[in-house]
């Protein structure tokens, strides 16, 4: 009974962890995400829009 | 686990803008610069009163450089919607939801129907030479119609419970907020290309698009490797 109860204790503290790694890995995914799509689709500076300028108008971005 | 959901978003990015910019360059970039012609007045609709106007691309040119950049930036845009679903996948995971490639690819329908179709109800896809409103009002309009009917189809999609038809009902209100409030437009015409051209522009590209959302859903969805039978 006594290591059952200490192998659900250490499961539970290892699932807590890997929980917290996913939430971490979650908000990375949605920040870089974001960035990057702010590079594609919104920012005006001229270097990125020159690049991007094709590919907005494609993907119905507005552009300019 | 971390490692994963990257590895995932890249490879669904990957897939789904090479899939959009192989599309795109048969169906969408030679109207686009078929549009150019318009925009820059090397072609005129409507010349020296002929009711008849040219149609017919230019033909794109060899330019390396801005071809290579725009399959470059569709990689980058496809990326970036990647992370953002992946990482919604991964949300929906854990709320008991079973991810799988063929559930995934109704993911990138509903991706492309609050990402891509709502925003262009309100502000359509403009071919070079259209006129509108003030730029970073679009830009503002465009960015709050995303977020609300993504916010919308999550809750239609997703809701459970007792309330589930009210919670649904919400959802369907925040999916018609953006267009009852309006886009951003001017109050005249400017128009200076064909609309035959517009309009074919118009529905390609999103057509295309909703094709780079199906297969970017399904790929995200292998990639997460947690379908095991419903259950």
């Amino acid at each position: 009974m006594t290591a059952i109860t200490s192998y659900k204790t250490t499961a539970s503290v290892h699932g807590g962890t890997a929980a917290r790694t996913e939430t971490l890995g979650i908000a990375a995914a949605i920040l870089a995400g974001l960035a990057l799509l702010f590079v594609a689709g919104i920012s005006q500076a001229s270097v990125v829009h020159g690049a991007a300028h094709d590919q907005r108008h494609a993907i119905s971005f507005p552009c300019h | 686990m971390t490692y994963r959901l990257f590895a995932g978003a890249l490879y669904a990015g990957l897939a789904a803008g090479l899939v959009a910019a192989v599309l795109q360059f048969v169906f969408v970039i030679p109207l686009l610069v078929e549009g150019e012609l318009f925009e820059t007045g090397m072609r005129v609709h409507f010349q020296d009163g002929s009711v008849q106007s040219p149609a017919g691309s230019g033909g794109l040119e060899f330019d390396l450089v801005r071809h290579g950049l725009t399959v470059g930036m569709a990689i980058v845009s496809y990326t970036a919607f990647a992370l953002l679903m992946s990482a919604s996948m991964a949300i929906a995971a854990r709320r008991g939801e079973v991810i799988t490639p063929r559930r995934g690819a109704v993911w990138g329908l509903a991706g492309f129907a609050a990402i891509a179709l709502s925003p262009a109800a309100g502000l359509p896809p403009e071919l070079p030479g259209t006129i509108g409103a003030e730029l970073v009002a679009r830009q503002v309009w465009w960015v709050a119609a995303m977020l609300f009917s993504v916010a919308g189809i999550a809750l239609i999609a997703f809701a459970r419970g007792p309330h589930a038809w009210a919670l649904a009902l919400a959802g369907l209100g925040l999916l018609l907020l953006p267009h009852l409030y309006g886009a951003p437009m001017i109050d005249r015409y400017y128009g200076i290309s064909p609309p035959e051209l517009s309009a074919l522009f118009a529905t390609r590209s999103l057509a295309v698009t909703a094709v780079a959302w199906v297969v970017m859903g399904a790929v995200a969805a292998h990639f997460r490797a947690d379908h095991r039978p419903a259950g």
